[in-house]
């Protein structure tokens, strides 16, 4: 009965696990996909230097990364949700509904949006009136607004050149796209006096501002749901196309993509720490303070994670591609006192 | 028959029908049946080719991730930096971080080079130190923390060299994109060729790539299947365990015991259509019910085994059921008609008759989970882990662990073109596992197959 001892063995071992099913030891991290590079690379070098169990790093985007921290407290909820937009009103009730009331926010760095073509194309200078020229839905051309009608870029602005028009933008599940589309595109609506023709055409401003973040759908601008990767992979299939990428996505493939500039400042880590460059935002990754002495090894990660070894400006993340945070030494502080973060304004 | 007569005298040419000369059905009909056969032959040639093409890109770009740069150099483990207080005590060796390893091999290496007389004009020493991988720090100070007694003593170490590196020595770095890449300089470049010239930076058999742990976007030259491969080994393991007892004996059941009504059709039709559920649906069950209900720890091998056991069950129920039908009824006749009872009858004769149909079904059910990323997605193994999980009696089931097609699936995410080579090297590890299977299930069906 060879087939009985397998079945009690089986049985015995659903057992055995279902009664030692507690007591983790390693830190879980879940949340966005563009911090997870910088997650993993902390994760890493704390695994190195502490007694610690290496964290477990997870990626699958910013919202569902809050969405699982804000399920609970306890063992099997996660500890640590990156993020690459900041916590909204709704996952904080949500995570106040579920008993998790004291979260830190604990901001990183910052993270640069850059505009990328083939390396072996012409060089690109744009404003954010040129992008929106180039995919809004409705545009200004001789002083009426009408469907976009353009097809090259040198048709608006005589400076690009005169090469047909085909943009990679992130998908809207991005968070990526939520900068994309208030730093670029509705900037661009205002500059190229598109939003004022459609105020003027009797919209108030919400509507308008809708009206400007729609994009051409004639397969010009394409979103692009993967990730920067993907992006990549569509521009070297067509040579015409501009991308839309991350500073250190750009930084690791130089080789391959050449930057545009934007308002005729070049993206680069000091840029973007100055506020010069124009399209960036701020990445943070969000702390359950129940479970700050309940997990081995949480609390020494978040200090480490902020430390000036990693997040400074020349730690190894900035080398990747984070741009530090000039106010780093006021997160520490607050990382230290275990400061939650308050209701957001 | 007058009317024949009459008709024949008519015309003197040739019958109208004649098995020599096919008139324009026969010919239109012939010709279909010729196009359908080249229908057949280009439907082949098309499958084929796309298997090719497929086969062709994953070794081109995959198989270089087998071959791996490393630097071999001596390294003095000075006393001051690495224990200053000299006391040999853990907690004092503990306190000095990979920073300060990695600035020790860094300047180690500088001075090996002075020493060996090889120099290029113009390369800074960031640059020299930046050849080495980001590994290192962390390897050789485990060494350290594992044997104080090597501090003070001159070893040789033997590091792998950055991805660009590897990458020149591969020809996927060139000068040309080296100009514009802003992770490698011209100079290391140079430096490289004068030390693969003196045989200091060696290209050799990539061991790693089969045995370390995952490793973060700036070192994907120490980035290796250890953990996925030993996850998806437990996944198996239990994925065996789980479903073959309880396919078997749910088959049995079916095929021998169960009385012929309503509610056995109705199983029988929910296990074909449990078949055919996609297998993203079984983690969201996985994630409701072994998770968040029964609280097991999430980005275990033992969950994902669970989950990927209810996905493959219905394969192997259905595999296994197939296999006790094609046993001849005139078997089961005979045992009974010696006065077996049923029970004996299924275990000495209907059983051992199906066990190679079971157990090649039961193969190729373990092949196609091995291959499954959609549910473990869900239940959080789709992770960066780079700790081993223990050994399987040491509870090493319940730790976070990924799987094969998971590091396929992460890699090719990430930002440096080496992962994307080492994602299709692990495609092709991945493919010989299926393989080994695969030939396993025929070689079984060859060796035991009966035919009546």
């Amino acid at each position: 009965m060879k087939l009985m001892h397998i079945t009690t063995s089986a049985f015995a071992i659903a057992a055995l696990s279902a009664g030692a099913a507690s007591a983790r030891d390693q830190v879980q991290i879940t949340g966005s996909s563009t911090v997870l590079p910088y997650a993993t690379i902390v994760a890493e070098a704390f695994g190195e230097n502490f007694d610690f169990p290496t964290p477990v790093v997870e990626g699958g985007g910013s919202g569902a990364g809050r969405a699982k921290m804000c399920e609970g407290v306890g063992e099997n909820t996660v500890d640590i949700a990156n993020s690459s937009s900041r916590i909204s009103q709704k996952d904080l009730d949500t995570c106040a509904a579920n008993g998790v009331n004291e979260v830190m926010e604990v901001r990183i760095g910052y993270d640069g949006i850059v505009f990328a073509s083939d390396v072996a194309g012409p060089a690109f200078a744009f404003t954010p009136a040129d992008i929106y020229n180039a995919i809004g839905e409705q545009v200004l051309k001789d002083g009426a607004l009408v469907a976009n009608p353009h097809t090259q870029w040198a048709e608006f602005n005589p400076n690009l050149p005169a090469q047909d028009i085909l943009m990679l933008v992130p998908g809207t599940k991005h968070g990526t796209r939520e900068v994309f589309d208030t730093r670029v595109i509705i900037a661009g609506c205002e500059e190229s006096g598109a939003m004022k023709a459609m105020m003027d055409a009797g919209m108030d401003e919400d509507a308008a501002e809708e009206g400007c973040m729609k994009l051409r759908t004639d397969g010009r601008s394409v979103d692009i749901d993967g990730d920067y990767t993907e992006t990549l992979a569509r521009l070297d299939a067509d040579k015409n196309a501009v991308g839309v990428f991350g500073l250190s996505f750009y930084q690791n493939n130089t080789d391959k993509l050449q930057v545009a500039t934007m308002s005729g400042i070049v993206p680069s880590t000091e840029s973007i720490a100055s506020g010069e460059y124009p399209v960036s935002r701020p990445l943070y990754f969000y702390v359950k303070l129940a479970h700050m002495d309940v997990i081995p090894g949480l609390k020494e990660y978040v200090e480490f994670f902020v430390s000036d070894d990693m997040a400074g400006p020349n730690g190894p993340l900035a080398q990747y591609g984070l741009v530090s945070d000039p106010e780093l030494a006021a997160t520490q502080a607050m990382v230290a006192a275990r400061t939650p973060m308050g209701p957001l304004e | 028959m007058t009317d024949i007569s009459a008709a024949g005298a008519v015309p003197a040419t040739k019958p109208k029908n004649s098995l020599f000369v096919q008139d324009d059905l026969t010919r239109r009909r012939n010709a279909a049946e010729t196009r359908f056969k080249y229908y057949g032959i280009v439907a082949i040639v098309l499958s084929l080719s796309v298997l090719a093409v497929m086969l062709f890109t994953i070794f081109r770009d995959g198989t270089s991730a087998f071959r791996q740069a490393s630097v071999a150099f001596p390294i003095t483990l000075e006393a001051e930096i690495l224990d200053p207080k000299g006391a040999r005590d853990p907690a004092d060796l503990a306190k000095v971080t990979t920073i300060g390893y990695g600035n020790l091999i860094g300047q180690q290496f500088a001075n090996f080079l002075i020493a060996e007389g090889i120099a290029v004009e113009g390369i800074s020493d960031k640059d020299i130190s930046g050849m080495i991988s980001r590994d290192a720090p962390g390897r050789l100070r485990d060494m350290v923390l594992a044997d104080p007694s090597l501090i003070g003593q001159t070893i040789d170490f033997n590091a792998y060299a950055t991805g660009r590196i590897d990458g020149y020595m591969k020809g996927r770095v060139t000068l040309e994109t080296a100009e514009l890449d802003r992770n490698v300089s011209l100079e290391q470049l140079q430096l490289a060729d004068k030390l693969i010239a003196a045989g200091i930076l060696t290209s050799g058999f990539n061991t790693g790539f089969l045995t370390n742990p995952d490793a973060s976007d700036q070192r994907p030259e120490s980035a290796g299947l250890g953990v996925a491969i030993i996850g998806s080994l437990y996944m198996m393991m239990l994925v065996l365990i789980f479903t073959l007892p309880v396919g078997v004996a749910a088959s049995i059941y079916l095929e021998e015991f169960a009385p012929k009504n309503r509610l056995t059709d109705l199983i029988e039709v929910n296990i074909s259509n449990l078949a055919a559920v996609p297998s993203i649906v079984f983690g969201i069950l996985g994630l409701a019910i072994f998770i968040n209900f029964a609280g097991l720890p999430q980005s275990s091998s033992l969950v994902g085994a669970l989950v990927i056991s209810l996905m493959t069950l219905p394969t192997i129920i259905i595999a296994t059921r197939a296999a006790i039908r094609a046993v001849p009824p005139s078997i089961r006749d005979a045992a009974l008609g010696v006065g077996a009872s049923k029970m004996q009858t299924v275990f000495h004769h209907v059983l051992p008759l199906a066990m190679p149909g079971i157990l090649t079904g039961t193969i190729l059910g373990l092949a196609s989970a091995l291959g499954e990323t959609a549910p473990l997605l869900l239940i959080g193994m789709v992770a960066f882990v780079t700790n081993y999980p223990s050994g399987p009696f040491d509870g090493g089931v319940l730790d976070p662990a990924t799987a094969l097609p998971v590091q396929v699936y992460s890699w090719a995410s990430r930002s440096d073109p080496a992962f994307i080579e080492r994602s299709s090297g692990a495609i092709i590890v991945l493919l010989a596992f299926l393989v080994i299977m695969n030939v396993a299930a025929i070689l079984l069906r060859r060796r035991f197959e009966r035919r009546w």
